[in-house]
């Protein structure tokens, strides 16, 4: 019996309305020194949706987050393999510009990290870097920037008060227009609410489908209902007996939420984990 | 049948009443103890400010001390030459602490930072006299004669270890994410030390600053070796002298480093064992002078944060 | 096993279920008894029973709901919810069905039956097997089984089939036998309809235990589509 597709608003927008592949991570191992704290992921991360990275902690989801833009690099004895493509272009080439790299694929992070300068510098800082000092365009790019970060209205008055005397919601929502200002084209996200209340954090939820419209993000969160309400796509990853984190199910979060394929995702979806 | 209840075996009024009895105990003695630890700076405080504020006057901080066995005259050669080799030192070691503090933040583990930050510690726990020895040994020996600089070098040395231990530990409280967001960001290693992580850490490290330079100012023992003393270091007459002979920047520089030179805490342990009143009474107040000192730069410092703290937290 | 609280509520939610869907084959058999034996009664004691089943199936849809707000339930356990709800309001219409029988006894008023009630009793007992099975199958997530349970329908159809035919060879012969042929006709719908919705319930169990959506209704000849 043939059914006629109902178009649900949620249900069929992974599946049903294609979209590009804006990452791809293709066999993606990262070893700290001799440990290794990610095996063999393979994943596609797809142009203007939200990807939610979920697990138990220590499952690695920050850790395959940070390889996206080369965050892994900072830290000494961190190797990654496998590759990381980006619009097709493996990022871990050799002759690859990790600066630009990471203004391609900027980061927000789990505390809210503003600058300690003021509001407009901290929007700023990223234009700076790239050599532009043309106030007229500083303004305007920090205008529309926090415009878009849905913070405009609360600091356009005084746009020299310093970041850090912002409430925690508004940093955060400062450290997305300070991202979003050098115009990347992905947004990876390490658990942005997770230091944040109800209210903040439901206001950055709502902000983050308004910017799926120009931005693909990442995200990663330990909180399950957060990823099932937002995102289009998840990744499940689990913790093996090495201790190495791997993919158990990757899948629009709409089927993994309500029939996911694994037994293990089930399980911890559910709450029924261990 | 249901245990006795442990209630039964509890004699909750004694207890409380006991308890309140014990606190209030401990409470008062731990209030003895508070004012036992601030007795003596207050004690001192008083003491330094009542004895040394009786000679305190103006000719003090414009005059050179008048010849032994004559009253009247002033401490400018010593107040001039604790500034020059308190400005020297800080700019020695306080640019070497800080990057060599940020050294340690970005590689924390490997052998060269182990190393020093064990021989900061050695050196923090050296006598000062040692310093000194080591500065006349080194410098005073090669170059023949007592000099501002020596001092200066020695001062440093000292100060070195205080300032670079706390930088590094205020560095080390900035949130990891502060400095990954500027790199997040595209900037380079040094952009992100410099301007985001040095700023954050601002608070601390101008303490330790503080506690560096009240260090320097305060000693006197290596300066016996290295700065010597001199009671006719001026250093507006050596400028005013080199402008008269046509001496370029540098030879007038050298002159001012160059000579042995005086400084507050030298003078007031000279001073204070010489048999004319007039100068004992001068070490009175250069020891008030020596306190002003401390306790501006103090303010000084508490203001500034006050008011940056203010700018940055609303 | 964590979540004890879900787990307690769950299984309290398919004890209620049973429970409901006893009363509701009670209620049909009930209602079959009393039309076979014209005890007007009885039926109206059915009626006024109704409202039990009404509000057993309002306090389930409750009770679902509190565990999905306080809960988060997901996966199996969010599907199994969203069963409940429509296996409770499956079962309430069929309490109407059980209910319309009764009404149909008293509106016969004192006129007999045409004839001895063999089939419809017969008819009424396989969908209370049918239903019994069905829930039973619910509750112990065995899809296998739910997907067996709608062939017997055809047992169901079937004996409506024969009852139509009689009923209408009665109304042809004698058309003042129509109003009670009639009434008779309408009872048998109302059996039939409720053996479709144990079908619906079927349905349900195959989706939550697998989480596929099947049809499995029969088409009018019986044969599975």
């Amino acid at each position: 019996m043939t059914q006629q597709p109902v178009a649900l608003n949620r249900t069929d927008k992974p599946a049903a309305v294609a979209s590009a592949t804006k990452m791809v991570i293709r066999g993606v191992s990262v070893y700290y020194k001799t440990f290794r704290a990610i095996k063999n992921v393979d994943l596609p991360v797809y142009e203007n949706r939200i990807t939610a990275f979920i697990g138990p902690s220590g499952c690695g989801k920050s850790t395959l987050l940070r390889t996206l833009n080369r965050m892994n690099d900072l830290i000494p004895g961190a190797r990654v393999e496998g590759k990381v493509l980006l619009d097709g272009e493996d990022i871990y080439a050799a002759g690859q510009d990790v600066v630009d790299i990471r203004r391609r694929v900027g980061m927000v992070f789990q505390r809210p990290n503003p600058f300690p300068m003021s509001v407009y510098d901290n929007v700023a800082f990223g234009l700076r870097l790239l050599g532009i000092r043309q106030k007229s365009i500083l303004d305007e790019v920090v205008e529309r920037s926090l415009r878009a970060a849905a913070l405009w209205e609360h600091v356009c008055d005084n746009l020299n008060q310093s970041g850090m005397a912002l409430s925690g919601g508004q940093q955060q929502r400062l450290c997305i227009a300070r991202a979003i200002a050098v115009e990347p084209e992905v947004i990876l996200m390490d658990e942005p609410t997770s230091a944040l209340d109800p209210i903040a954090t439901l206001t950055i939820e709502d902000l983050l489908q308004t910017l799926k419209e120009n931005f693909t993000i990442v995200i990663v969160t330990h909180n399950m209902q957060q990823a099932a309400r937002i995102s289009d796509y998840t990744a499940f990853l689990s913790m093996d007996d090495d201790r190495a984190g791997y993919l158990v199910e990757f899948g629009p979060t709409v089927e993994l939420f309500t029939n996911p394929k694994e037994k293990l995702t089930e399980d911890y979806i559910t709450g029924r984990f261990g | 049948m249901a245990p006795e209840s442990i209630y039964a075996h509890v004699n909750l009024r004694r207890n409380y009443r006991r308890r309140k009895i014990l606190n209030t105990v401990m409470l008062s003695l731990t209030g003895v103890t508070v004012a036992l630890a601030v007795l003596p700076l207050v004690w001192i405080t008083v003491y330094v400010l009542l004895k040394g504020g009786r000679y305190l006057n103006l000719a003090l901080f414009i005059h050179l001390p008048a010849p032994m066995g004559t009253p009247g005259g002033g401490v400018l050669h010593a107040i001039e030459g604790s500034l020059v080799m308190v400005l020297l030192a800080s700019l020695l070691a306080i640019p070497v602490a800080l990057l060599a503090a940020f050294y340690l933040l970005a590689r924390p583990n490997t052998a060269v930072a182990q190393a020093v930050r064990f021989s900061t510690d050695m050196l923090a726990g050296i006598p000062s006299i040692v310093v000194g020895l080591f500065g006349y040994a080194v410098i005073v020996v090669t170059q023949k004669h007592y000099s501002a600089f020596a001092g200066g070098v020695v001062l440093a040395i000292i100060m070195l270890p205080v300032v670079l231990r706390s930088a590094e530990e205020m560095l080390k409280l900035v949130p990891p994410e502060m400095r990954e967001g500027a790199l997040a960001l595209g900037a380079p290693e040094w952009r992100a030390a410099l301007r985001v992580v040095l700023p954050a850490a601002m608070e601390g490290i101008v303490t330790g600053v503080m506690l560096g330079i009240a260090r320097a100012v305060g000693e006197t023992a290596p300066l016996l070796f290295t700065a010597l003393g001199n009671d006719h270091y001026e250093i507006g007459q050596i400028v005013r002298q080199g402008l008269h002979y046509h001496q370029s920047m540098g030879q007038i520089l050298g002159q001012i480093f160059g000579q042995p030179a005086d400084a507050l805490p030298l003078t007031l342990w000279k001073y204070a064992q010489q048999p004319y009143q007039e100068r004992v009474q001068l070490a009175w107040a250069v020891a008030f002078v020596l306190m002003l000192f401390a306790l501006g730069l103090n303010i000084a410092a508490r203001a500034w944060l006050a008011y940056r703290r203010r700018k940055l937290y609303g | 096993m964590p979540r004890q609280v879900l787990e307690s509520e769950i299984q309290n939610l398919k004890n209620q279920i049973l429970r409901l869907g006893d009363m509701v084959r009670q209620a049909m058999l009930d209602a079959i008894e009393a039309l076979k034996h014209r005890a007007t009664n009885r039926a109206r004691q059915i009626i006024a029973a109704d409202q039990a089943i009404n509000a057993l199936r309002f306090d389930i849809e409750k009770a679902a709901l509190v565990v999905i707000a306080t809960q988060q339930p997901l996966a199996h356990d969010l599907r199994f919810l969203a069963s409940v709800l429509d296996i409770a309001g499956e079962l309430e219409r069929m309490g109407d069905y059980a209910k319309g029988i009764a009404k149909i006894n008293i509106l016969m008023g004192d006129k007999p039956l045409l004839k001895p009630l063999i089939d419809l009793p017969r008819m009424a007992n396989i969908t209370a097997d049918m239903l019994q099975a069905a829930l039973q199958a619910f509750v112990n997530d065995d899809a296998e089984t739910a997907a067996a349970i709608p062939r017997r329908d055809d047992e169901v159809d079937g004996l409506y089939n024969q009852i139509y035919r009689e009923l209408i060879t009665f109304m042809i012969q004698d058309p003042k036998t129509i109003d009670q042929a009639n009434y008779l006709l309408w009872a048998a719908h109302n059996v039939e309809r409720m053996a479709d919705r144990v079908t619906n319930i079927c349905e349900r169990t195959i989706f939550t235990a697998s989480g596929e959506i099947v049809e499995l209704d029969t088409d009018e000849n019986g044969n599975a589509r």
